[in-house]
């Protein structure tokens, strides 16, 4: 009787709370620690503009929002969505949330703040899906990067890579030295490197083509990747500490020379300025991942508008903050990431270290292609399954095996084209 | 008698409980169940999270994909985890509990202090526990580096989390055959034991349960019954099956952590024990060791049993400590329970993720339930 009373009791309290949020909004995300005070910076700006707003942060930790997606999901399932929430733009978004009917066309706000001039056309494409755009990039990451220590290098008497060939000539000379040439950490950081390989390897055009279904998962352009991501990988820490490695210690092992590169996104070079007190250029050199100069695989974490949310109207608002110049420079320098707006940087270039500066000038020219473990380019479900073809790949050397493994998951998850 | 008032009285006392068991636990089984007979989420098209989602039933699809299907190899690998990480844990914990009950038992100085200490990793949760294990187990430090640090010596290299060596080797299509045979053996042992004692009734039946388990095996009916695999050729390369190495790690931070619960039980059992009956074995000229080995652990089964069931479903439904050690991507270390996450809330695959639970739940049940059931017929005896 009384449980029962308790959860009468609980329950008419939840109700009450529901009904008084008018005057709310409530930010859901997995900015928590390090990302934690850019997200501050950005509800500052906004509770100075909707001073009357209670704004309400709700983060669950996590990297890559691995917790924070399953918590959403029982959220929106349970018909009680927060006012905003924190996705990855692309696939993430669209193949789980837009499909399925939950998310408000965003497109009048686009027009109402001009954000078509400001975003570039290829990240306006990869928000759209059957002609609605569904969110709000606030910043890009750029997932195609080699870091390097510059000093350690020219002590190795090596030459920064330029194409994969290169670094797998150059690949026994470090080992003679005794250090790992090429660095790579737990599970994801692998599928990590083999979107920069498959990008390398396809080129622009051919990455594309997986998601479009003009590349065959399973043919012969398919099996040369794998083939080469073994020949990379042998050149790598993976038969040894590779999976008890954070990406942080994988930089780490750069940063003091035990190890010449490792392929990260530049949430990197936010991690060595920030935390390492290194300056970009002279503690940690920087490069795109070999043969993919010109191109930027790119994800941007991004806002949108579930339906039937509470607050609406601050909702929208808390959206125009995150497009603006204003709102997009206040956070991008505090989470070290460069701004969706190409015309961010040159509005407030003192904000900006050299690294970021380098990557901004590369997102307003170069080709932008979707990361796939970022979630841009290929819906959750490819996603998860793709740790399976990893794994075959890893576990036998088998090219071809991974490459049908490959095709058959692209038809489960229906995120090649089609 | 009771009053019909002290009946009303009872009646609404326990009506919240079983209302809310009713609802929270036995409905949500019936909706698991039910959900992993349907295709939800099992392909991109409609959406699995659109409103009002159509669920369209079919029957035992998703489990027939968790038994054969080649992209489905991570689940018979759990399955394979699932086994031997029970084994030796709950093997790791009886043996270790109990030597750490006797040795307590020995009258030792500052009893109470050793037995504090070694209850303390039980009150840490799993995550703690793996949290610190995981420090201690990296590839290039702790453990590893032990020997180097205290005696100069070479480095150890093993890879505690993500090892790829696997002793014990087997077939995926011979493993209703060694279940058999284990359920045999445990079987036959019970009914010879029976036999011992004189009780010819029951261990006649035992007997015929034997006989009828070694006939399954040996008429070979399981391949009938048994779904074979998609790409039997294919498996053993990708993902062979057998005590992968890189469960130990697991297996000893969990012995660690649950040892001395064990031992905490083992003791409550040896001091319920009566002095009277050591004193008379001493008198009779039983030796010390005699005293354990005749009157002392023939007393603990009772415990023993208590201990298995315990530690069984904690093992079986193991989710912390692997998360928090090994996380949730890493192949070799994967768990039903892990798989039920990663399908259901990252991938959206509803049906397959509760087919899954479903599966977790049987294996459960099947420790369980015989416990149970003995137990109840023991009280009402």
């Amino acid at each position: 009787m009384k449980k029962l009373l308790a959860l009468v009791l609980v329950l008419v309290m939840a109700l009450g709370a529901v009904r008084a949020q008018s005057g709310q909004l409530e930010i859901f995300s997995w900015w928590a620690g390090d990302e934690g005070p850019a997200l501050e910076a950005l509800i500052a700006l906004y509770k100075a503009a909707n001073p009357g707003v209670e704004v309400i942060n709700a983060t669950v930790t996590g990297g890559s929002g691995v917790n924070a997606r399953a918590v959403l999901k029982t959220r929106m399932l349970g018909g009680t969505p927060p006012d905003s929430f924190q996705v990855h733009a692309g696939e993430e978004l669209t193949g789980t949330w837009v499909v399925a009917g939950r998310m408000e066309d965003l497109t009048f706000l686009y027009e109402r703040e001009g954000w078509f001039d400001a975003f570039p056309k290829d990240l306006i494409d990869l928000l759209t899906y059957d002609g609605g755009i569904y969110s709000v990039p606030v910043n890009i990451h750029r997932s195609n990067v080699m870091w390097y220590n510059p000093a350690k290098v020219a002590e190795w008497g090596i030459e920064v890579p330029a194409t994969w060939d290169d670094f797998l000539a150059i690949c026994p000379t470090i080992q003679a030295a005794g250090v790992t040439p090429l660095v790579v950490g737990e599970a994801w950081t692998v599928n990590h490197l083999f979107e920069s390989v498959a990008l390398g390897v396809l080129g622009a055009e051919g990455w594309n083509g997986i998601w479009t279904g003009a590349v065959d998962p399973a043919g012969a352009e398919m099996v040369a990747v794998f083939e080469k991501f073994g020949e990379i990988l042998a050149c790598s820490n993976i038969k040894e500490d590779a999976a008890g490695l954070s990406w942080q210690q994988a930089i780490d092992k750069v940063v003091n020379g035990t190890a010449a590169f490792n392929i990260m996104g530049d949430w990197a070079a936010g991690y060595m300025v920030t935390t390492l007190g290194l300056t970009p250029g002279e503690g940690f050199g920087y490069a795109p991942a070999p043969d993919t100069s010109g191109v930027f695989m790119w994800l941007s974490d991004s806002f949108g508008l579930p339906t039937g949310v509470a607050n609406r109207d601050n909702t929208v608002a808390w959206l125009a903050l995150l497009g603006s110049l204003e709102g997009q420079n206040a956070f991008n320098p505090l989470k070290g990431s460069i701004p969706a707006r190409v015309d961010a940087v040159d509005a407030a270039p003192d904000l900006y270290n050299d690294y970021l500066k380098s990557a901004a000038a590369d997102w307003a020219s170069n080709t932008l292609v979707g990361s796939l473990v970022h979630g841009t380019a290929a819906n959750e479900r490819f996603m998860g399954d793709f740790n399976q073809v990893m794994e075959i790949f890893l576990a036998s050397g088998n090219a071809n095996a991974a490459a049908t493994a490959m095709s058959v998951i692209c038809v489960q998850s229906g995120a090649c084209g089609g | 008698m009771r009053s019909p008032r002290d009946r009303m009285l009872a009646f609404w006392m326990l009506m919240p409980s079983v209302l809310m068991i009713a609802i929270f636990v036995y409905f949500f089984i019936f909706r698991a169940v039910q959900t992993s007979l349907t295709d939800w989420g099992a392909s991109g098209a409609p959406p699995p999270l659109i409103p009002n989602v159509e669920k369209k039933f079919v029957g035992g699809q998703m489990y027939e994909a968790l038994f054969t299907d080649l992209l489905d190899f991570p689940f018979r690998n759990a399955m394979t985890n699932t086994f031997f990480f029970t084994v030796f844990f709950v093997g790791g914990c009886l043996l270790f509990g109990l030597l750490l009950a006797l040795l307590l038992d020995q009258n030792v100085k500052g009893e109470g202090l050793f037995r504090t200490v070694f209850l303390f990793p039980m009150s840490l949760s799993f995550v703690v526990t793996g949290t610190i294990w995981r420090w201690m187990l990296q590839p290039g430090g702790g453990i590893n580096i032990l020997p180097q640090t205290l005696f100069g010596a070479e480095p150890l290299t093993f890879r505690w989390m993500n090892s790829r060596d696997v002793i014990l080797p087997f077939e995926w299509a011979n493993v209703p055959n060694y279940l058999t045979l284990i359920g045999f053996a445990i079987v036959a042992f019970y009914a010879a034991n029976l036999f011992m004692k004189g009780r010819m009734r029951a261990a006649q039946y035992g007997i015929a349960a034997a006989v009828v388990m070694l006939a399954v095996v040996l008429s070979g009916v399981w391949q009938y019954i048994w779904p074979p695999l998609d790409n039997p050729a294919m498996e053993p390369s990708i993902a062979p099956k057998g005590f992968n190495l890189a469960l130990v790690g697991i297996i000893i931070a969990a012995v660690w952590q649950m040892s001395g619960y064990t031992m905490a039980m083992f003791m409550a059992g040896i001091r319920g024990i009566p002095d009277e009956l050591r004193e008379a074995a001493r008198v009779d000229g039983c030796s010390e060791i005699g005293i354990y080995r005749y009157i002392i652990l023939p007393q603990l089964n009772p415990i023993m049993l208590s201990a298995m069931i315990v530690l069984g479903h904690i093992s079986l439904k193991i989710f912390d400590l692997v998360f928090a050690m090994a996380g949730p991507d890493n192949a070799q270390t994967i768990v039903p329970g892990i798989m039920v996450y990663t399908k259901g809330f990252r991938e959206n695959q509803f049906a397959k993720a509760s087919a899954i639970a479903v599966i977790m739940l049987v294996t459960v049940g099947v420790i369980i339930v015989p416990y149970l059931w003995s137990q109840l017929r023991t009280t009402k005896r």
